[in-house]
Parts: structure tokens; sequence; C-alpha cells
């Protein structure tokens, strides 16, 4: 350009003190920035530990069995909660037989009871579902106050399918709610339960409109997002969930894939789907006898 | 170095300063120590009182009870669905106690009739059914049975025995028309009562010649009702006719 070679010529050499053109400049700058680099990532670093679980492990309940030769902790409760957990060991995950749930919404009652969620309406971690399929191919879904009012007589005439499905968050691998929140206040941990850090939720309601399976609630005391926490205080124990724990027909079956628990059987025994798979949020629940209209 | 560079350089720093200022005041402690998230919030989620102590605990003390659960119908049915939760009472036994219900609501949370339940899972119909008799009455909760042989055809064929009981045929028992096999009690489906098949057989009290007390109902066999048979057009557990 004529103008950059009359300043060049005009100007004073370059590489002197008083004066630099645009490409020194930008070498000081990059030079700068490089000093700067390793302060900074040091601080990044010093916050944020790479993840240890590998993400290939997320990518199929069963593509990688390597776990599976992980440390098999001994039986008994007391025994396992002696030893420091682990939760890079572990990845939870739960089972639901529809074939057979009842409908008694034990699990709903020992759910509030156990985890003090709100008796309001909108306030469920998990509740049961009623599908009533007719001859005519409609289909009515209802849920009152989540089963635990019971379920109305229905016409039972003209009754094609009928059948209860036990419903809760999914804990999925991919999930909306945590890549939506704001401020890093849900999270999935490693041993893969999405949880909500209470003392952080801002309570915008994000998570709870992007999530496609309706399992988050709003806090109405609290003023937080909540949702079930597949009952990790238990968990951790060694325990199964409170809903496990009281479904009194082995409806649900809680354990890990991966290795040898109740659940490695579930999905070994029964042909399990996952709800709206088409979502790619890759559930944890795995539901068997699931039927087609189950949304 | 240029005076403006010496300035960008202030001016940089000056922002990197409080952009690590910033970040140390707004970012919360334990943020990122494993993921996006306050490593602080899973202990404090850890940290929460359990309310069910599971049904292991329960065994510790109460082993024959659990031992007879275990042996019955009831084997999968943990302690707490029936005595709600219990680990307050694990950790302190004597202050206080689960609670035990013996009313009747209860049971038919599960065991009330729903077309909606499992095919094979034994309901009733909580109205109908022994209105009234607390459930524990006859069915022991630890080890329930399948109803111990009914002692009358009532306990089964309620809507039917109420009617007659109203009727004219309230003193005849069951088995003056169906002729009932004993295991019809206990294999209901596979060995079925009898029931009357020919007109003869109601003729035998209400024909004109049969041998019965005189106030019972006279028809001719030969011309009354034609061809019909008799519960065509009698209902024998209400007959209507006078």
């Amino acid at each position: 350009m004529a103008g950059d070679d009359e300043l060049r010529g005009a100007g004073p050499t370059p590489g002197t003190d008083d004066a630099v053109n645009r490409r020194e400049f930008l070498e000081e700058v990059m030079k700068a920035c490089g000093l700067a680099a390793p302060v900074l990532l040091g601080v990044v670093s010093s916050h944020t530990t790479p993840v240890l679980r590998s993400p290939t492990l997320h990518s199929h309940p069963f593509a990688d069995l390597r776990f599976a030769t992980v440390r098999v902790p001994p039986g008994t409760a007391q025994e396992r909660q002696a030893e420091a957990y682990d939760a890079g060991a572990h990845l939870y995950a739960m089972g639901i037989d529809v074939s057979k749930c009842i409908g008694c919404a034990r699990c709903v009652e020992a759910c509030k009871a156990e985890n003090d969620v709100p008796r309001e309406a909108d306030c469920f971690n998990t509740w049961v579902e009623r599908y009533v399929i007719r001859t005519d191919g409609t289909v009515e879904v209802d849920s009152p106050e989540g089963g635990l009012a019971g379920f109305s007589p229905v016409e039972e005439r003209g009754i094609r399918r009928t059948f209860f499905v036990p419903k809760l968050c999914n804990h999925c691998e991919n999930p909306p709610c945590v890549q939506v929140c704001p401020v890093g206040a849900t999270f999935t941990t490693r041993d893969g339960v999405v949880l909500v850090d209470e003392d952080y939720c801002i309570g915008c309601r994000y998570c709870i409109q992007a999530c496609p399976y309706g399992a988050r609630w709003f806090h109405p005391e609290k003023r937080v997002a909540a949702k079930c926490t597949f009952c990790y205080h238990r968990v951790v124990q060694g325990l199964v969930p409170a809903c496990v724990e009281v479904c009194p027909t082995g409806a649900r079956v809680f354990g890990e894939v991966e290795r040898p628990t109740p659940l490695a059987r579930f999905v070994r025994m029964n042909e399990v789907q996952v709800l709206k798979p088409h979502l790619n949020t890759k559930p944890k629940v795995y539901y068997a006898s699931l039927d087609g209209e189950v949304r | 170095m240029p005076q403006q560079v010496t300035r960008l350089i202030v001016l940089f720093a000056a922002g990197v300063v409080a952009i690590l200022a910033a970040r140390r005041y707004l970012v919360p402690p334990t943020f990122g120590e494993i993921g996006h998230y306050r490593a602080a919030a899973v202990d404090s989620i850890v940290a929460r009182k359990k309310k069910y102590a599971g049904h292991q605990e329960c065994a510790l003390c109460h082993d024959r009870i659990a031992e007879t659960r275990l042996s019955g119908h009831h084997r999968g049915v943990a302690c707490e669905v029936c005595h709600g939760p219990a680990a307050a009472h694990v950790a302190t036994p004597l202050d206080v106690k689960p609670t035990a219900p013996r009313e009747r609501g209860l049971c038919p949370l599960c065991h009330a009739y729903n077309p909606s339940r499992p095919t094979g899972f034994p309901q009733i119909d909580s109205v109908a059914h022994n209105p009234l008799i607390p459930c524990i009455g006859c069915h022991d909760p630890h080890q329930p049975e399948p109803p111990i042989v009914p002692e009358e055809c009532s306990a089964c064929h309620g809507q039917i025995s109420r009617q007659k009981a109203v009727s004219r045929h309230v003193r005849l028992p069951c088995t003056t028309c169906h002729a009932t096999p004993e295991e019809h009690k206990t294999l209901p489906r596979r060995a079925r009562p009898e029931k009357p098949t020919e007109r003869a057989f109601c003729g035998a009290c209400h024909a004109e010649d049969a041998p019965s007390p005189s106030s019972i109902p006279r028809i001719d066999l030969q011309t009354h009702g034609e061809q019909y048979l008799c519960w065509d057009c009698h209902y024998p557990h209400y007959p209507e006719a006078r």
C-alpha cells in the first residue's frame, strides 16, 4: 500500500525505541501473552483438575467393561462404608419393570419422606402414571398427586391395554439440565448421578424448562430447583434408594450395569428401553416391558 | 520501550489482575475441584440424614419376624413399606416406635382391584370383601396366605348370595341346585359346580304333582313357558314370580 510505504519511508527505521510498526507491535503483544499464559493456565488448572473418568466409558452402558474388573466391594453395607467411598469406581443406574408395577405409590410416599419433599402439587422426585389405551386408540394418562391420591376407577369396557409407569429423573449421561445451568449449580457426579447444589442455585428455572422428562420441580420454600438424587446419601452408604427399598413387587431395581449388581441381571434378562431415546440424552433409567405409547 | 506500549502493558496487566481478583472473589471455594461445580455440594448432599433404615437393619433385632416374612408371599415387601420410615427407631429403639397399621385402609393400597394392575396380582373388591373386618383378622401380614378354604359360597360369590338373601329362595342352600365338588374351594376354575340343565329340575319343586309344601307356587310343566328353560325367564337367585 502506498500509505504504508510513505510512512515507512518518512518515519524512523523499524526496531528503534521511539516507534514500532504494526508487525513488531503484534510480536510484542504475543510475547507478553506468552509470558502471561503459564500464569493464567496455572491459575485455571488449579481450579479444574482433569476429570478422571474416561469419556468413552459413558458412551454405552455395555461398551467398556474395564470397570467390571475394578475392586468389587464386599457384601455388607457396613463393610463398604468402612472404606473410603470412591465415586470414580461406580456408575449408578436404575431398572423399572413396568409389568410388575401395581401403582401403589409406596415409592412416591417413601421418596417424600426420605427427601423431605413438600407435599404440594408438582413437587415430585418420582411419580406413578397410569396409562389406559382404548380400543379406539386414544391414550389416557393420569397421575393424581403423583399416584398418592389413588387411581380412581375407569370405564373398563373398551380398554386395549392399561398399566402403571413409575417415572423419575433419568440421570441422563447427556443431561440437558446440566448444560443449561448458567452458574454450574447442577452437575453430574463421577458416579453418574445428576445433583443440584442447593446453596449455589439461583432459582432461574432454566433446568426445569430444559428437562424433557419433567423430572425437575421448583422448591417452594428453598426457592431452588429440586430433583431426584437417586438418594445419593443412601447410595454412598451402600444402601438402595428409598423408592427401591419399599417397592413391594420388585418393580424397581437399583445398581450398576457394569458390575455384578441386581441391575446387571436386570439388563441382561430383560429387553430394556429408555424414555425418549431420540433426544440422545442417554438416560440411565432402563425400562422393561415398556409400551410404545409411553412418552 | 515506546510510551504507548508501556501504557498498553500496564493496561493489560491491570486487566489480568482484575480478572484474577474477580475470579478469586466470585468463584466459590471448592468450585472446579472435581468438575464444573462445587465439590462441597456433594459432601452436603451425602451428609443428609436417611429416614429409611433398610430391611437388613430391621432383621438384626426382629429376626424371627424377618424369617417369617422371607418364607411367605411378602418376602419381597420390605418392613418399612407398611411400618413407615424406621431409621429413627434404629437409632433410638425405645424412644421412637414405628407405626403398626391395623386398619383396613392400608392393604387395599396394593390389593384393591384395579384393572391397570398386572394380571394375576392378588386383588379384592375392598367394599365387598368381608366388609368392616380388619385384614389382619384373617391374613397374617408377615406371611399372607391365599384365602383359607372358604367356608361359605358367599366368600367368593358375594353378589349372588346377597341377592339370594332377599329372595324367596333364601332358605335354599346353594348346593340344592349346584352340586359342588370339594376341590372347587381350592381349584375354583378346574373343578366347577354343576348347574341345572333341564326344566324337570325346577319341576321337582314347582310341578303340579311335586312332593313339596303346598305354599310353593305350581305350574304345569307341559304348557308353562313353552320351549324355554325356566331360567330363561326367572332368575333362580331372585325368582320374581309371586
